[in-house]
């Protein structure tokens, strides 16, 4: 029993971890192409029709590669996790509803229209349907969100005979951790996006396309990401202090503090030992994070070791994974920060007449292919932080309601890792085919090629007109 | 919530009907275009071109109803939801992997490198069967009650076999409407050939299903549950002889009425699964559990209702959108 829960849990984790990179692009990357529809529509100009048509086709794999990994999770919560529906089904049921009903068909029908509609449907019609595409993943983002939210900070319902039952719909979909999960989410797709848009656009110019098309794709990104980074920490800040009111034990965990302390120093490294109950090799900074907290240098953190049962079980998560997931999520993150401001100020540099800024032209070699190397950063801290939060609820599934050992299906453990490995070997095909692809059709809009093909030739010889008109 | 009588019993009926609602469109929009996939070894790469076109806009779309259908099942019926999913874990595990491969194939094969279509075309091509595959294991273990002995798992290989030549049907006849001259000429022998795998496949189900439970055999065989009964197969086979009739002298002139068959094909899906609800009502799961006993508390049910009510009409009207902005000839549609 204990293998096929640790299975299965490995089996939902590398489901949903491979599933949330694609939504993660797709929300934003949604947006941002509206914008580009938008930026057309008013001036007419070229680059933002040829920054739309580049990245469409990106926003067309990754919603693809979104939808059928999505499809996979409603079929596992029945395969592998009856316990959950069977228990809080009352309220995950409507949630899950709710997204079907107002966001996967909206998206869906639309982005028909959207893919394939450019010469079919009036500018207004197109112009909407992307629109309402973006609308949709961010109503996706809204519905799943609140039902994550409310697994980690549940309200408004009563339990009767073990099922939990609705009392408060208001409360359940606001929950106290939602809005900052809501918009913790929201900033990590545009900052995902930004520097995926800004990796992909050095790499063009790098390999010598350097039209306005790229330009303008790579100036929207830079300034989007250090106008965001900013905001994301802030929002980060107040998400961790809503965390340490609802589910002290993640913070304890977080922070790797095991006995509750005052002036708990912020821990820059150090090897959490679950065996022994203490780290090892700590360094950090003495009171930062009872500052960071509490907003007081002697503020008190709660301890691991407060979260202990009677008989010894242990009521927190694993340490190790939390504490570590949450260091590489924070330092991408003011990675992130160091570049995008750093960018800024470069393109701000006035150019060398001294009559305009440098825009763009002024990021040297060397930094172009620093954000190359940073394409696909936002998918680390979007993992990273997945892992903090999601990890951290451990033991439980429903905090306080429900745990996961209670919810998993009595499958057999060697069925639950064959089809483990059968997921395994497919997402890591199919992410080093969508990494391969991304680069593969940067290398043709490069060299100017088409990258329209995908039909009959009649139909190429068609789509080359009209990109090129 | 109360003007209709017990909520306890209307709410289940109508999520029921909704459910059954959402699987017949499921098994007619995905059914044609895993049907094509299906198909795609039998034509050229050329004609594997315009078979995606006639799909490109849809197929998202189209998958959207199995979700809706098993969020309908996770939400309406969580008790079913558990018994049926757990014991079909592998069929559907190889569902779930042939829908990724098939749905990241559409686009992978029109952006990789050229020398890598063919490869992803057969992705595309496995994908389909497998899921078509699948889907039909997982109706036959469903018929027999989901209890695995040799002969269920028997009946299951077939109607296996059954469901995908039925989808392969349905997609030709979604050929026939979208593709013209040689393609289209290819895809009513495609029909003229799959037609008889669907009455063969809705033919072993009928027969089967009686004498798995004496209870459906009652409400097939016994006096007056027959007369309720009879008007489905008499349709079907009158439908049948008309579709026979029809391709054999398709095209028609001028390509009038290409759509035709496959409004003759979506009746046919819709009379067999009429059939199926009408057998297995009220169960959810055969013979074990009714959809009164397994359904949620009804002010959950009542609050999806409400948004459903809402929604589900704008969600066809969309639908009805996107069919006709893509209406017409599959080799008009531009990737732009």
């Amino acid at each position: 029993m204990m293998e096929t829960l640790l299975l299965s849990r490995i089996q939902f984790a590398a489901n949903i971890s491979f599933h949330i990179l694609f939504p993660t692009i797709t929300i934003a990357l949604g947006w941002t192409l509206l914008f580009f529809r938008l930026r057309y529509n008013a001036t007419g100009e070229q680059r933002w029709m040829q920054a739309y048509s580049f990245w469409v086709k990106i926003f067309a794999l990754s919603f693809a590669m979104g939808v059928v990994s999505g499809i996979t999770m409603s079929f596992q919560f029945g395969t592998n996790w009856p316990g959950f529906m069977e228990t809080v089904g009352n309220i995950a049921g409507p949630l899950l509803a709710y997204e079907v009903i107002t966001a996967f068909f909206l998206e869906a029908v639309f982005l028909g229209i959207m893919l394939f509609g450019f010469s079919r449907v009036p500018r207004w019609l197109h112009t909407t349907a992307t629109g309402l595409v973006a609308f949709g993943t961010t109503m996706s983002v809204f519905w799943i969100v609140a039902l994550n939210s409310w697994m980690h900070t549940p309200q408004g319902f009563e339990m009767i005979d073990g099922v939990a039952h609705a009392t408060d719909w208001w409360a359940i979909v606001f929950n106290p951790s939602m809005p900052y999960r809501f918009f913790h989410m929201m900033l990590a797709s545009f900052l995902t996006v930004s520097f995926l848009i800004a990796g992909v656009s050095a790499y063009r110019w790098r390999i010598g396309g350097n039209t306005d098309g790229v330009r303008v794709a790579m100036k929207t990104a830079l300034i989007t990401a250090a106008l965001l980074i900013p905001v994301q920490i802030l929002v980060g800040d107040m998400h961790g202090l809503n965390t340490k009111e609802y589910q002290p034990a993640k913070i304890a965990a977080m922070e790797g503090v095991w006995d509750t302390e005052r002036g708990a120093p912020l821990l820059l490294f150090a090897w959490p030992d679950q065996a022994a109950r203490e780290n090892h090799f700590e360094i950090g900074i003495p009171g930062l994070a009872s500052y960071i907290l509490t907003h007081h240098w002697d503020g008190e953190i709660k301890g691991l070791n407060e979260f202990v049962a009677d008989d010894g079980t242990a009521l927190h998560p694993r340490v190790a994974p939390v504490f570590w997931s949450f260091r590489i999520m924070v330092g991408t993150g003011i990675l992130m920060l160091l570049i995008s401001w750093t960018s800024i100020a470069m393109m701000m540099r006035k150019d060398r007449n001294g009559d305009g800024r440098r825009g763009v032209e002024g990021l040297p070699r060397f930094w172009q292919i620093g954000l190359v190397a940073m394409t696909f950063s936002g998918w680390i801290a979007t993992l990273a932080g997945w892992y903090t939060t999601e990890i951290g609820r451990q033991p439980w599934l429903v905090q306080g309601v429900l745990t996961t050992k209670q919810a998993v299906a009595d499958v057999p453990a060697p069925m639950v890792l064959s089809t483990l490995i059968a997921y395994l070997a497919v997402y890591v095909i199919l992410l080093g085919a969508y990494i391969t692809v991304i680069f593969y059709l940067a290398r043709r809009a490069a060299q100017g090629k088409s990258i329209e093909f995908g039909v009959s030739p009649s139909v190429r010889a068609q789509s080359r007109i009209v990109a090129e008109e | 919530m109360d003007m209709f009588g017990d909520p306890a019993i209307w709410l289940p009926f109508v999520f029921a009907s909704l459910m059954g609602l959402s699987i017949l469109i499921y098994v007619i929009l995905d059914g044609y275009d895993l049907g094509v996939g299906v198909l795609f070894p039998f034509a050229t790469d050329d004609e594997k071109d315009k078979m995606i076109a006639s799909i490109g806009p849809f197929w998202d779309a189209n998958e959207t109803w199995l979700v809706l259908a098993v969020g309908l099942l996770l939400v309406a019926f969580p008790a079913a939801h558990g018994t049926i999913l757990t014991s079909l874990y592998l069929p559907v595990a190889v569902l779930m992997i042939g829908l990724i491969m098939r749905g990241v194939a559409f686009e992978f094969r029109a952006k990789a490198p050229a020398a890598y279509k063919r490869l992803w075309n057969n992705v595309f091509f496995t994908g389909s069967l497998m899921s078509a595959l699948s889907q039909g294991f997982m109706l036959g273990m469903y018929v027999m009650g989901l209890d695995y002995t040799l002969g269920h798992f028997a009946f299951a290989v077939l109607t296996a076999v059954f469901l995908t030549v039925g989808y392969s049907f349905i997609g030709a006849t979604w050929v026939i409407h979208k593709a013209d001259e040689h393609l289209q000429r290819k895809a009513i022998d495609w029909a003229k050939g799959g037609i008889w795998g669907l009455m063969l496949g809705i033919g072993a189900i009928s027969l089967a299903t009686p004498f798995v439970s004496a209870r459906i055999f009652g409400k097939w065989f016994e006096f007056p549950y027959l007369l309720w009964l009879a008007p489905l197969p008499i349709l079907s086979g009158l439908i049948v002889i008309w579709l026979w009739r029809m391709l054999q002298q398709m095209p028609f002139e001028n390509d009038r009425r290409s759509w035709l068959p496959f409004v003759a094909a979506s009746s046919l899906w819709t009379l067999a699964f009429g059939g199926m609800a009408y057998s297995f009502y009220p169960y959810v799961v055969p013979e074990k559990l009714t959809i009164y006993d397994a359904a949620s508390a009804p002010e959950s049910l009542f609050i999806i209702l409400i948004g459903t009510c809402v929604v589900l009409p704008t969600i066809i009207g969309y639908t009805f959108l996107a069919y006709y902005i893509f209406r017409g000839k599959a080799t008009e549609l531009r990737y732009d």
